[in-house]
């Protein structure tokens, strides 16, 4: 950990006390310092162990927590930056404190609101009694794209539309909260708060427990249940799944984190199908029915029949099915209706109307322009309000009157008038700040906190907690992680013992779900297919160029050196590296090359371009690793780049050797770790399949190379991982036939070609498969076809002498061979990975 | 007027099809100068699942699934009608347009219901362009129904009917910069320029009847589906116009469905599970009866 040039050069002493140093932001309310300057109470032990703590450890716990979230590859993708898959989520290593009479207002002001949008959606989506009786109006409906006609008068069971609700909290000068905004399609956060809570319970265990947090396991409990106990079929097992788009979406690691965490399948569109009004997970061994779907897919993208026909993430027939009241979608199809800023001036009327009670909990002050009155208010106030559009999807950012230019403001004002019922008008708050971790000091930071509400069976529950979410700068105005900001975790304190459930270690329903997570969904097969073989490609090449890179780097790197030589042809003749090689033995260019293809990440077949593809398909497929398996995949990346300041060579026979031994961990572990279901079986054909290819290849070039006699045969070993067995068995300088023997033919070298055979042979033999279908199968007879072919070569009596010519027994077996692999990989990805993808007729 | 109506839909596919999923609206409209005295919905293979539903519009909606491998599908709508002639109202009697905007606007009782059909939809835009365009039709206090007429007969003078020229997805601002299309394209424009001034219109699938060439016999298949307008005129309710023809439907139009505009209505659209691709043929026939 570097100090900050602040600190280090600063010829004061350091204030007294880190908590001490602490200044809030004139004119704002801080939530730990009053405007008097007092500490308020709640966090006045807190403020007692971070001085205990002080600016060295903080600086340690706080590298802990950065160090944790990289490694458990937390992270948040940023549609418009480039570099923006798969950015590292930021936690700032002090909570935000809430104290428990506070939040138990704030809590019950949540719940009525969840309670009150839920009725809106009962009645929109039904009579539409409420813009019968003007308490409505009717723009708000009827403009509104969040509005799906086709689901109207689709009501879901208990007629809960919203199992998930989540409202951006924000905190005014007077102290009072406010609601910013609700999201009630499909709410994204809960998972990165669970994440937050975990990590921070480990930086700053000691304050977590003397602070007595209220624990948030409880919540996703309830959740759980509460979303098992609504399937419409098989109330004894109900199958629940999350969807996701995939990904690509912004939240991906976060429906990943929620489906381990919560026991749910994590399925794609294409893994769902609709046959007879229902809807079935496409697995290898068959259709599995789906009772209750989580989605985390906008609805207008979720049925390509009756929603957005543009859309392939969905499922044809979707909203059939939840019509026909055979799955139970959550949140419902449609409840993005409500997300509109629009309602907001509606909310206390519609409060009186449908629930009989008062509003709890206050709206952020909002003009909907639809009306004259409220459109005049707004343009005559500008300067003092943000003007959004009513509906998302319009586009366009939010505008603070204050800061546009007199153009800006008339094109403004004049689409205002144009469409009024498209604009809404919000006060602009002065957020509340908190003290944050910036620059090796406590600094104040806005904040945003994202609060959650779930459904129970009698209601709704608060997450005890949320997201709070920090904007980099002091005086920026715009808080959201899509524009960059960290996160906090947020605590809300109680007055009384806390429990410690946690569902980490799993429940008892956890373990009755583990039979849905078995069943492999035939697009995750086809990863996993891939995954095995990139991860062996990958390995292939590293150890080509690490048998290069040795001998350029070592004692005798002189361009005399036959071997280097004859590796160089046979890097040419792999294709790896180019023509102009060949001949010259200059080393300097070689070099460059050399490099060029370890670092290079542009460079088709570069190890970082394969490790790029190898890291995106375990992305795609990242629900299926453990979260070590997946640390790997991360270290791969980060072991690949040139380190600064090293001597490239040298640093590159390291790297080169680093990532076979992360390579190494990653085999491990899927042998040792992974369940033996097919999708294990899916990685392990997937790398044997690889590997039998590249060892025909290595020995196919090496052979056509073979007139440098024998000086090929020690790297050829060294690349086939053999050289200790070879010398073990022949106690010899090597010789053609032996090394052919070893590479091609020997059963129990887990390197030859053979054992690939043998191997795939063996999974093949458990591929799931129909059982009225014929044995055995094409991929079975293609492989019994390439075994009798090796049994009529006898290789180790066969002369391969220096400058003879290869015997056409061997190159036609390796080419046959060939051919019949890639016969093999077609046969299963025809069988088992061509699930027809559905167009539109 | 009684008529015999035949709407066949044939899918052929490249490759054999697992599942294919459809949502049909091909069921005429009960409406007080329209009977259904009958209608069969054939369907070949036999789907697995045929349902049918009220849309949010009151049009029927059919939703079928056809399960099994098959290489062909073909969805048989038969009716038979009864169309009465109507009386339309008096043009220059109805509301002056001003005063539907606003009470669309405000949200009033009466046009509360018609207030949706003012907005954008998946089709149909508003642009200033065409409220440009249609603005001519629609001086100051003009009746309404007077300030549509006058439109539907300019749009049938300025554009250029042209089968070749737009396909469905085609967008208005080409329609409008080339002056050519059919009937969908004629009617989503005029749609747009009535949204543009904010008066509500709605969107109308149906058929229509054609005459063949004087002594010369009617050809089966010849006659096509069709699509026209409706525009909100307060008390006298919806009133159909058809820019296609420019003329204000009567006997021959025969009204399937209503919506903001096609996407609402299309008469068959289906997502199937196969690769490959597929032919599609339509024929409609409106055969008089007696």
């Amino acid at each position: 950990m570097s100090a900050s040039p602040e600190t280090t050069e600063s010829p004061l002493p350091p204030p007294p006390s880190l908590v001490g140093g602490y200044a809030p932001l004139p004119g704002t309310f801080d939530e730990m310092v009053s405007a008097e300057g007092a500490r308020r109470p709640h966090w006045e032990q807190m403020a007692e162990s971070l001085d205990r703590l002080g600016r060295d450890e903080l600086a340690v716990r706080a590298e802990n927590a950065r160090r944790m979230l990289r490694e458990n590859g937390v992270t948040y993708n940023i549609y418009r930056d480039v570099q923006g898959l798969d950015r590292p989520w930021e936690l700032d290593p002090i909570p935000l404190l809430i104290p428990p009479e506070e939040w138990r207002q704030v809590e019950a002001g949540l719940a009525q609101r969840t309670r009150l949008l839920n009725e809106v959606l009962v009645d929109i989506y039904g009579p539409q009694r409420l813009v019968k009786d003007g308490l409505l109006p009717p723009a708000l409906v009827y403009a509104n794209p969040g509005f799906l006609r086709p689901c109207h008068g689709v009501q879901p069971a208990q007629g809960l539309f919203l199992l998930m609700h989540a409202c951006d909290l924000a905190r005014s000068a007077d102290g009072q909260w406010w609601i910013l905004s609700d999201r009630t399609q499909a709410p994204s956060g809960a998972g990165y708060a669970l994440e937050n809570r975990i990590v921070m319970s480990r930086v700053l265990p000691d304050e977590f427990r003397n602070c007595r947090v209220q624990r948030l396991a409880a919540f996703f409990q309830s959740t759980r249940d509460t979303l098992r106990s609504l399937a419409p079929r098989h109330r004894e097992h109900p199958n629940v799944v999350l969807l996701t788009p995939g990904p690509y979406n912004e939240t991906y690691f976060e429906h990943v984190y929620l489906a381990k965490y919560l026991g749910f399948p994590l399925v794609e569109g294409a893994d769902l199908t609709v046959r007879d009004r229902r809807v079935f997970l496409k697995t290898l061994e068959g259709l599995q029915p789906v009772d209750v779907i989580v989605r985390r897919l906008d609805d207008t993208f979720s049925d390509p029949l009756e929603l957005r026909t543009d859309s392939f993430l969905g499922v044809a027939g979707l909203v059939e099915a939840a019509r026909a009241g055979n799955v139970m979608l959550a949140n419902a199809l449609g409840s993005g209706a409500v997300e509109t800023p629009a309602l907001q001036p509606f909310l206390p009327g519609l409060c009186r109307e449908l629930l009989g009670e008062e509003l709890k909990l206050p709206g952020v002050a909002t003009w909907w322009c639809g009306q004259p009155k409220e459109l005049d208010y707004v343009i005559d106030h500008l300067d003092a309000v943000v003007v959004k559009r009513s509906f998302a999807g319009l586009g366009s950012e939010p505008a603070f009157g204050a800061n546009l230019s007199s153009t800006q403001r008339e094109k403004l004002i004049a689409e205002m008038r144009a469409t009024p019922h498209e604009f809404v008008a919000q006060e602009r708050m002065a957020l509340s700040s908190a003290p944050c971790w910036v620059q090796q000091q406590l600094e104040p930071r806005p904040l945003v906190v994202r609060a959650f509400v779930s459904a129970t069976r009698d209601g709704f529950t608060v997450m005890p907690g949320g997201l709070t979410r920090i904007s980099h700068a002091a005086g920026d105005p715009v808080v959201s992680m899509q524009s960059g900001g960290g996160s906090k975790d947020t605590w809300v304190l109680s007055d009384g013992p806390v429990s410690s459930l946690t569902l980490l270690q799993g429940s008892q329903q956890m373990v009755r779900m583990e039979r849905a997570a078995v069943e492999v969904p035939s697009r995750v097969a086809e990863n996993l297919f891939w995954l095995g073989r990139y991860a062996e490609r990958l390995e292939d090449s590293i150890r080509i160029l690490r048998c290069l890179v040795a001998r350029l780097a070592g004692e005798a790197r002189y361009e005399q050196t036959p071997e280097l030589n004859a590796l160089v042809r046979l890097g040419v003749r792999l294709d790896l590296l180019s023509e102009r090689f060949r001949e010259t033995g200059a080393s300097a260019p070689l070099e460059r090359e050399i490099l060029s293809l370890i670092y290079q990440a542009h460079r088709l077949g570069s190890v970082r371009e394969v490790l790029d593809r190898l890291r995106h398909i375990a992305f795609v497929v990242r629900d299926r690793f453990t979260s070590d398996s997946w640390r790997i995949f991360n270290k791969l990346q980060s072991d690949a780049r040139l380190k600064p300041g090293k001597i490239p060579l040298t640093e590159a026979l390291n790297v080169l050797n680093t990532l076979l031994f992360d390579l190494a961990a990653f085999s491990g572990l899927a042998g040792e770790n992974m369940t033996r279901g097919h999708g294990w079986r899916f990685l392990e054909v997937g790398r044997r399949l690889e590997r039998a290819a590249n060892v025909i290849t290595l020995v196919q070039a090496a052979l056509a190379v073979g007139a440098e006699g024998a000086v090929i045969l020690e790297p050829l070993l060294e690349i086939g991982d053999s050289v200790i067995t070879y010398r073990r068995r022949y106690f010899a300088v090597p010789q053609w036939a032996g090394v052919l023997g070893l590479l091609l033919a020997e059963e129990s070298n887990p390197r030859s070609l053979i054992f690939q055979l043998d191997m795939l042979e063996e999974r093949v033999a458990h591929l799931p498969r129909d059982a009225s279908a014929p044995r055995p199968a094409p991929e079975e007879q293609v492989l019994r076809e390439m075994k009798l072919r090796f049994a009529a070569v006898n290789l180790e009596t066969m002369e391969v002498a220096p400058h003879a010519a290869v015997p056409p027994a061997v190159s036609g077996l390796l080419a046959a061979t060939a051919a019949d692999l890639r016969k093999l990989s077609d046969l299963l990805t025809h069988h088992y990975f061509s699930h027809a993808d559905p167009r539109l007729s | 007027m009684l008529y015999q109506l035949v709407h066949r839909t044939l899918y052929q596919y490249d490759n054999a099809v697992s599942v294919s999923h459809h949502i049909v609206r091909v069921t005429p409209r009960t409406l007080p100068r329209q009977r259904v005295l009958d209608f069969r919905l054939e369907v070949n293979p036999a789907p697995m699942v045929q349902t049918t539903r009220e849309d949010y519009f009151g049009n029927t909606a059919g939703f079928l699934t056809v399960e099994g491998a098959h290489q062909t599908l073909e969805i048989t709508a038969r009716s038979q009608i009864e169309v009465l002639a109507g009386e339309p109202p008096i043009a220059e009697q109805t509301p002056a347009w001003e005063t539907l905007r606003e009470d669309c606007r405000a949200g009033a009782p009466g046009a509360r219901e018609a207030s949706q059909f003012t907005f954008d939809s998946p089709l149909v835009r508003r642009r200033d362009e065409f409220a440009a365009y249609a603005a001519s039709s629609f001086p100051v206090q003009q009746p309404i129904m007077v300030g549509a007429m006058q439109l539907t007969r300019r749009i049938f003078e300025d554009f250029k009917f042209d089968p070749k020229a737009t396909t469905v997805a085609t967008p208005l601002e080409q329609v409008f910069a080339e002056r050519k299309g059919v009937c969908q394209d004629f009617a989503q424009f005029q749609i747009a320029c009535l949204r543009s001034l904010g008066l509500p219109a709605r969107y109308v699938s149906g058929y229509l009847e054609t005459l063949p060439p004087p002594g010369r016999p009617k050809l089966t298949g010849a006659d096509a589906s069709h699509a026209w307008v409706q525009v909100f005129c307060g008390e006298a309710g919806w009133i159909d116009l058809d820019p296609t023809n420019n003329l204000l439907p009567g006997e021959r139009h025969i009204i399937v469905a209503c919506g903001r505009d096609f996407s609402d209505v299309s008469p068959v659209r289906g997502v199937i599970v196969g690769s490959g691709k597929h032919q599609l043929k339509v024929s409609v026939d409106v055969a008089p009866v007696g």
